[in-house]
């Protein structure tokens, strides 16, 4: 069903503005062309579609649904939730609090934090229509081990007794008292509603997503074009170990959120960088970011907020390893 | 007088949200204090965890997104 982005990109690239398709400036208009009109029409029909049956889901309904749930199954329903729940990052701090506040450990509240950039709709969306169904699959999978293992880790350290003390304190009052917590009742959500929400959340992740995806796009295509083939398989995929670690502290410093990160995958697959490697680099990019890192300063010593991001980077370096040694060229 | 707080971390949100609030009570001739409240603390203090949300005089009215201006003059009448 994508061809028709194809055969769009082959009228507009190859026949109108007459590029011949063995040249690099026609290689890479083609990928621009191709990419991103393929982008922006599934941006628009899925973000309405999820938007509308998400429309009930919110941070609070998931905060007492986890706050009533075993340890155990915690760190799992907290890393799927964080996949699936709609809500800004700059609420990340309120939602922290929210959660300790509540009782739920700190561990469980950081599977659904760390899970959420790393996962979302967009990335999803764009995962399946660029690289296949068991990419994302993959993806996905290994987007969750990290949020519940970083959970689990987090609690085995006792992360809660590094927390700023008003949130250690809320914490504690919530694990020694019954948590006051406002009854939220499932909200009911009429036809009409859902689509306004729906019609909402599109205008609103398209207004801050389609900068990302020119970006992304724009230097997917210039990979895709400039590179010289073989170049990358080469130098980075011929089993040198250090280009996971190396991909992950390049990710570091590029802020971006998947929207952007995609394309540059698509194009970086293509060229023969080793699966691990570009999800290494892709994961890296997308969560391991400084400015969101600041943030939880206000609620975190600077202790934990060093040990959150060590083992962030250790767990993105180990998935690198881990696939490069399944899938070898 | 209404005193009314717009609670968030600082996002652009926030500020469109106080905006509004501003916009609307101009319009309305209504006299109100706009303040912005960052300190995650107080937010937590609250029970909000959707930003931006709007406290006028103590209460909640509002939470998770910038509000529509209908809803802010119902809130100001």
């Amino acid at each position: 069903m994508f061809e028709v982005f194809t055969h769009f990109a082959d009228w507009l690239v190859y026949e109108t503005f007459g590029l011949a398709a063995d040249t690099k400036h026609g290689d890479a208009l083609h990928f621009f062309v191709e990419d991103t009109t393929k982008i922006f029409a599934l941006l628009l029909v899925m973000i309405y579609l999820v938007a509308w049956l998400r429309a009930s889901l919110n941070v609070e309904r998931v905060r007492d649904y986890l706050a009533s749930k075993h340890r155990g199954v915690g760190y799992l329903l907290g890393s799927m939730f964080g996949a699936i729940t709609p809500f800004c990052s700059c609420s990340s701090i309120p939602v922290f609090l929210g959660f300790t506040s509540a009782g739920i450990p700190v561990g469980i509240t950081m599977a659904f934090l760390l899970t959420s950039p790393l996962i979302n709709e967009v990335a999803v969306l764009l995962l399946l229509s660029l690289l296949g169904w068991k990419f994302t699959l993959m993806y996905v999978l290994v987007g969750i081990c990290v949020g519940v293992i970083g959970g689990i880790f987090l609690d085995l350290i006792k992360a809660e007794q590094w927390l700023q003390p008003f949130a250690a304190k809320a914490y504690q009052r919530a694990a020694s008292h019954q948590p006051v917590m406002g009854d939220v009742e499932a909200p009911r959500v009429s036809m009409l509603e859902r689509h306004q929400f729906a019609r909402e959340e599109t205008q609103e992740i398209l207004g801050r997503v389609w900068k990302w995806v020119f970006i992304g796009v724009g230097l997917g295509a210039g990979l895709h074009g400039f590179v010289p083939e073989g170049w990358v398989e080469t130098n980075l995929g011929n089993g040198q170990w250090w280009s996971v670690p190396a991909a992950v502290v390049m990710g570091i410093p590029l802020y971006s959120n998947a929207t952007g990160v995609i394309p540059v995958m698509e194009s970086l697959l293509l060229k023969g960088l080793p699966v691990g490697t570009t999800l290494a680099f892709c994961m890296s990019t997308v969560a391991a970011s400084f400015p969101e890192f600041i943030l939880l300063k206000q609620v975190m010593q600077w202790r934990l907020l060093a040990t959150l991001f060590a083992m962030l980077l250790l767990s993105f370096t180990a998935v690198g390893w881990i696939f490069n040694m399944a899938f070898p060229h | 007088m209404k005193e009314i707080k717009v609670l968030g971390t600082g996002c652009t949100k926030c500020t469109k949200t106080a905006e509004v609030i501003e916009k609307v009570a101009r319009e309305l001739a209504t006299e109100v204090i706009v303040e912005k409240e960052t300190n995650p603390e107080v937010i937590m203090g609250y029970g909000v965890m959707s930003t931006p949300a709007v406290v006028i005089n103590d209460a909640v009215v509002h939470s998770g997104r910038i509000p529509t201006q209908e809803e802010v003059k119902q809130w100001l009448v």
